[in-house]
Formats: structure tokens, C-alpha cells, sequence
């Protein structure tokens, strides 16, 4: 009876952390595209997160009448996040990041920059909200599928099936399209896509409006999940993001995926252990980083390379 | 009539010649030494925490401006100085004494976090010190000692030479004594051989190892004359506020200090000051539009580094 019960808690933990990891995921991605095609740490990443869910939430609120609360309401909500977070993203690159790459300013500029507009964003929203948490109210139920004490519910097996679609749509769209491989092309050598006549800043603005929508989904879904949203969520996940994205390798983008998974596994298997629990979870966490970053700092996806700022 | 370009060569070699700079510079420190007299308790208290802010920019001017390196966590060496000091303060040490020892303990801190970081790119370098930023922040939430979330309160006030440092007068002082010595300190390292040494490493690290140079041990040592300015700092401030809570080192914190130094342009002494006064003054200067100011500042800051993104006041380069 006992062992049944261990092995229950194992599954519920093991479902919690993949629904943690799907977050963790989905804004990995961005911050993963974004360095790999212009080597920025995009410090505002997470922040683009938490407007993503304050979009969706605003969303929500003005077509929920109309589409109800329940699923119909909240996909249009994600969609509608996506696209105005994405469109965030394009005008971040322009007014913020591009001018300093044409000046071919140093990479201690840019991460500056990338402060500046976390900065900005993140107050933005405070003053908005007047620093409130907002309840992100939906008409999701509790139902699911149970066996024993184990309960998975519908709104669960949704939000993994939504990530990986979400991340297939993104592999199909990297790997198939011409878009994608103008990507992957300006990735390796900015000049000779130059000269082979790829348009590189419209190119990076993609790659921005694509990593931001991802982040925006993820928003939505986290508020969705946990019902309630606040300014301050984007700050925390912005760091276990960029953790997940170095462990599976920074710029790979399957390494983004993987790295997320990982990262939201451990972190909920680190609240169970002894000396750990929910208060050191994020001692844990970057303590798995900085070990990771010492033995292995490639990533398990990661190409070896070696820069300097 | 007058030959204006002598006339011209002549003022700028008066403004640019060394006695003038070193009248400009006393002047401005005997205005400086004499503001309390003639100002109420709110400048001088916004003139206190600038000095505060001018040693912790000086301190992480070392790491960034001189040896090149980020630091993305600043505030942890200040909040491991203030709690040391207020943890012995406790247990009945005297303040003076408990300074050398933070310091030690800030020190071993920036062996911590440099030790195993300092051979990652860069940029991993960012989130490695944002990440211990964090965790000294939580440490200290979760840890008994350190009084858990609401921190340690009633630190005892120091007494120098009889007198008890208590107004803020004194602590005006003290501060502005702690500045000026943070100042030759900065100056005296950057000439020194150490000095020499990390600006070869940030102009290029190859050559620099070619000559002979060990870039990790030279990098660690910019981290521990750091995290050693974060510690006396720290100190100060843990009696200056005689309250600290984990709060006060959260990443805005770090972030404050490194825009200090950005923003007045990286590896000058002129620049952190400079960009530690603006940090300082902008928000109270626009007090009134609440937290607006700190959007503003969020946008300002955007545009400062698109427009200069080598500083307000950098180094300049021969």
C-alpha cells in the first residue's frame, strides 16, 4: 500500500514538473533563438513572458463575454497575446537593440540595453497595474482523469498537448521554411547571408516576434494554470529560462526544449528531497546551473565554441 | 587686438593643466565638507546615501570597468558585509572590529562565485553572478541566523573617539571619509602592476597570457578587491540603517550599482561618481511622479546606452 502511494506521488510530481518544464520551455526557446542569431542575452525575455500574461488576461476580459471564459475564450486570448507580444518583440529589436548593432556597439552595451528594457517593461506594467496581483478568472474545471489519490486533470494534458504543438509548429517552421533557414544561415555568418541578399534585420525582427510569441503562449497558459498573475512573475522564470536554455545547450533550439523539461523535472523532484523543499528551490536550482556551467558549459545540445565579450 | 588663437591655446591649456584641476577639485571638496552647515536634514541625507552609492560603483568599477568582467550579483558581497556586521554586532563584537572580518568573509565570497566562474564566456559569467545574487538573497531569507524575511533589526550605532555616530551629520561624514579613501584606493590600484594587468586582460586576453599574465588569478583578484569595497560598504550601511532585510539586496539593487557604473562610463573614476550621483539624484529629483520615475528611468536608460553606449564620461583611450 505504501510503495502505491510513493508511486503516485512519483507521477503526480513527475506531471507537475512536466507542466512546469513546458513554461520553462516555451520562453527558453526565445532566449535560445535570440543568442543564437545575435549572441544577446535578452535580459527583457522574461518580462516579455509576464506582459505575454498580462496581455492575455486583458484579452480575456474584453472578449469574455462574448466567447465565455471556457477554452474558446482562452485560445483567442492566447492568440491575441501572441501576435501584440510578438509585434512587442519586433519593436524592442528596432528602437533598442538594432541601432547599438549597427554601431556595432560591445556586448556589455547590449546586455545594458536588455536591462533598460526589462526595466522598463516591468514598471510599465507595475504602474498599469498598480502593482496588484490580477486573478486570471476562467471557467476551467477540475475534472480530469484519476486513479487512486493520482489526479491529472483535463486542463493539464491540455497544456502539454498545446506546448507540443506549439514546439513542432516551431521546428517544422525553422527547419521547413525559407524563413527558417534564413535564420539558421544568419546564425552561422551575418556577412555572407548579407551578401547572398537575406535581409538580416528583417530577419532578427522574426526572430524576435517568434521568440516573444512563445514567451506571450506561455504567459497565458502559466496564468491560466495558476490563476493568478502579478508584475513581478517574468523575473524568476526569465533566470530558470535561461538556466533550462544552458542546459540543453544555448542556441539549440531541441536543446531549449529538452533543457526546460529537465529543469522543471528537477526543480519539482528538489522540493521532495530532504534540506531542499519549496523554500531552497532556487538555491537548487542555480546551484544545478553553476555546477552544469563548471563541468559541462556547452550543454547536453550545445556546440563548443569559444568567445569572449 | 588679441590673438585669439593664442588667447584660445592659452584658456584651454589653463583648464586642462594640472593646477587647475587640483584647484577645481579642492574647491569642490570643501564645498562638499561644508554642505552640512548650510543644508537641511534631506540633502544631506540624499548626499549620504550618493557617497554610499559612489564606494559601491568604485568597488564594482574594479570588476567591470577595469578587469572587464560582469557582475550581474554586486549586491551579495554588500549584503554578506551588512550582515556579518550585524550578526557579530549581535553577539556583542565591536563594530570597528567586525569591519576586517566582513571584509574577509566578502572576500571568500568572491573567491566562491569567481573561483569556479571565471573561465565561462562572458556572458554565462552574467547569469552565473545574477543567479548567486539570488541565492545569497534567499539564503538570507531562509537562514535562522540572519533573522529569516524580516531581517535583522536594532543594530547598535558605532562610537568613535567617545562620540557616537548617530545623526546624520555623522554619518555624513563618515560616508564622505569612506568615498575619499574608496577614491585613492581606486587610484593607487589602477597605476599598480595589478591595475596594468587587468586592462591588458580586457584589451586582449591572449597577448596578455602570452606576457606572462594568469587571467583567472588576475580576474579573481579584481573580484576580491570588489567584493571587498561591497563589504566595507556594507558595513557602514548596516549601522547607518541599523535595520536590514533581505529585500534591500534584490536584484535591483545589483542593478542600481551596475548602471551606476555604466552609466557613467566604464573604468573611470569620474564616471562611477558621476554615475552614481545621477542614480541617486534622478529618483528624488522626480519624487513626485511616484513610480513613474522608475519607467522613466527604465526608458532613459534605453536610450542613453543607443545614443552613448560607451558612457556619459568614458574612459578615454590612448
Amino acid at each position: 500500500m505504501h510503495v502505491m502511494t510513493d508511486f503516485y506521488i512519483i507521477i503526480q510530481q513527475l506531471v507537475n514538473g512536466l507542466i512546469l518544464g513546458s513554461f520553462y520551455s516555451l520562453v527558453a526557446l526565445g532566449y535560445s533563438m535570440v543568442y543564437g542569431i545575435i549572441k544577446l542575452l535578452n535580459f527583457a525575455h522574461g518580462d516579455i513572458y509576464m506582459v505575454g500574461a498580462f496581455v492575455g488576461f486583458g484579452a480575456l476580459g474584453l472578449f469574455g463575454s462574448v466567447l465565455g471564459i471556457g477554452w474558446l475564450g482562452i485560445t483567442a486570448a492566447l492568440v491575441i497575446s501572441m501576435v501584440l507580444v510578438g509585434f512587442l518583440g519586433i519593436v524592442i529589436h528596432r528602437v533598442a537593440y538594432q541601432p547599438l548593432l549597427n554601431k556595432n556597439a560591445p556586448r556589455m552595451s547590449l546586455l545594458i540595453t536588455a536591462v533598460g528594457v526589462s526595466f522598463t517593461l516591468f514598471n510599465a506594467v507595475m504602474v498599469m497595474t498598480s502593482g496588484e496581483y490580477k486573478a486570471f478568472t476562467t471557467s476551467l474545471s477540475y475534472d480530469g482523469i484519476s486513479v487512486g489519490p493520482l489526479n491529472i486533470t483535463y486542463t493539464q494534458i491540455i497544456m502539454v498537448v498545446a506546448t507540443a504543438v506549439l514546439m513542432l509548429g516551431l521546428y517544422w517552421f525553422i527547419n521547413r521554411t525559407m524563413y527558417g533557414k534564413a535564420m539558421r544561415a544568419i546564425a552561422l555568418d551575418q556577412d555572407a547571408c548579407r551578401l547572398m541578399g537575406i535581409n538580416v534585420t528583417k530577419t532578427i525582427s522574426l526572430t524576435f516576434f517568434v521568440g516573444s510569441a512563445l514567451a506571450a503562449a506561455a504567459g497565458v497558459m502559466a496564468g491560466v494554470y495558476y490563476g493568478s498573475i502579478h508584475f513581478y512573475m517574468g523575473f524568476i522564470i526569465g533566470l530558470k529560462a535561461f538556466t533550462a536554455a544552458v542546459i540543453g545547450g544555448i542556441g539549440s533550439i531541441p536543446g531549449a526544449m529538452l533543457g526546460g523539461l529537465i529543469l522543471g523535472l528537477l526543480e519539482t523532484a528538489g522540493t521532495q528531497l530532504p534540506f531542499v523543499g519549496s523554500a531552497w528551490k532556487d538555491v537548487f536550482t542555480f546551484g544545478i546551473l553553476i555546477l552544469l556551467l563548471v563541468t559541462k558549459p556547452t550543454g547536453i545540445l550545445g556546440k563548443s565554441e569559444i568567445e569572449r565579450m | 587686438m588679441v590673438n585669439s588663437v593664442g588667447f584660445k591655446d592659452r584658456v584651454t591649456e589653463t583648464i586642462k593643466g594640472k593646477k587647475t584641476r587640483v584647484l577645481f577639485l579642492s574647491l569642490l571638496v570643501i564645498i562638499v565638507a561644508l554642505l552640512p552647515l548650510g543644508v537641511n536634514n534631506y540633502i544631506e541625507e540624499v548626499m549620504t546615501n550618493t557617497f554610499f552609492y559612489i564606494i559601491l560603483a568604485l568597488g564594482l568599477n574594479i570588476v567591470i570597468g577595469y578587469a572587464g568582467l560582469v557582475d550581474l550579483g554586486y549586491a551579495a558581497f554588500f549584503a554578506v558585509g551588512a550582515y556579518t556586521t550585524g550578526i557579530l554586532m549581535r553577539y556583542g563584537l565591536n563594530f570597528w572590529l567586525t569591519i576586517p572580518i566582513a571584509v574577509i568573509f566578502c572576500v571568500i565570497a568572491g573567491i566562491i562565485i569567481g573561483g569556479p566562474t571565471l573561465r565561462l564566456r562572458s556572458d554565462y559569467l552574467a547569469i552565473v553572478t545574477l543567479g548567486f545574487g539570488e541565492i545569497t538573497r534567499i539564503t538570507a531569507r531562509n537562514l535562522k541566523v540572519t533573522g529569516g524575511a524580516s531581517g535583522l533589526v536594532g543594530i547598535q550605532r558605532p562610537t568613535i573617539f567617545g562620540h557616537k555616530l548617530y545623526q546624520i551629520t555623522d554619518f555624513y561624514y563618515t560616508f564622505f571619509i569612506l568615498v575619499i579613501l574608496a577614491i585613492i584606493v581606486s587610484l593607487r590600484i589602477y597605476h599598480s602592476r595589478l591595475g596594468r594587468a587587468w586592462q591588458y586582460i580586457r584589451e586582449d586576453e591572449d597577448a596578455a597570457e602570452a606576457m606572462g599574465i594568469d587571467p583567472v588569478k588576475t580576474k579573481l583578484y579584481a573580484y576580491m578587491i570588489g567584493a571587498a569595497f561591497g563589504g566595507v560598504a556594507g558595513a557602514f550601511f548596516a549601522v547607518k540603517m541599523t535595520a536590514i532585510s533581505p529585500e534591500t539586496f534584490a536584484f535591483t539593487q545589483s542593478a542600481m550599482i551596475l548602471l551606476a557604473v555604466i552609466l557613467g562610463g566604464m573604468g573611470k573614476i569620474p564616471g562611477a561618481i558621476l554615475g552614481a550621483v545621477f542614480l541617486v539624484f534622478f529618483p528624488e529629483i522626480f519624487r513626485e511622479i511616484g513610480q513613474m520615475r522608475m519607467l522613466l528611468f527604465g526608458i532613459l536608460l534605453v536610450i542613453i546606452m543607443v545614443f552613448r553606449p560607451q558612457g556619459l564620461w568614458p574612459e578615454r583611450k590612448s
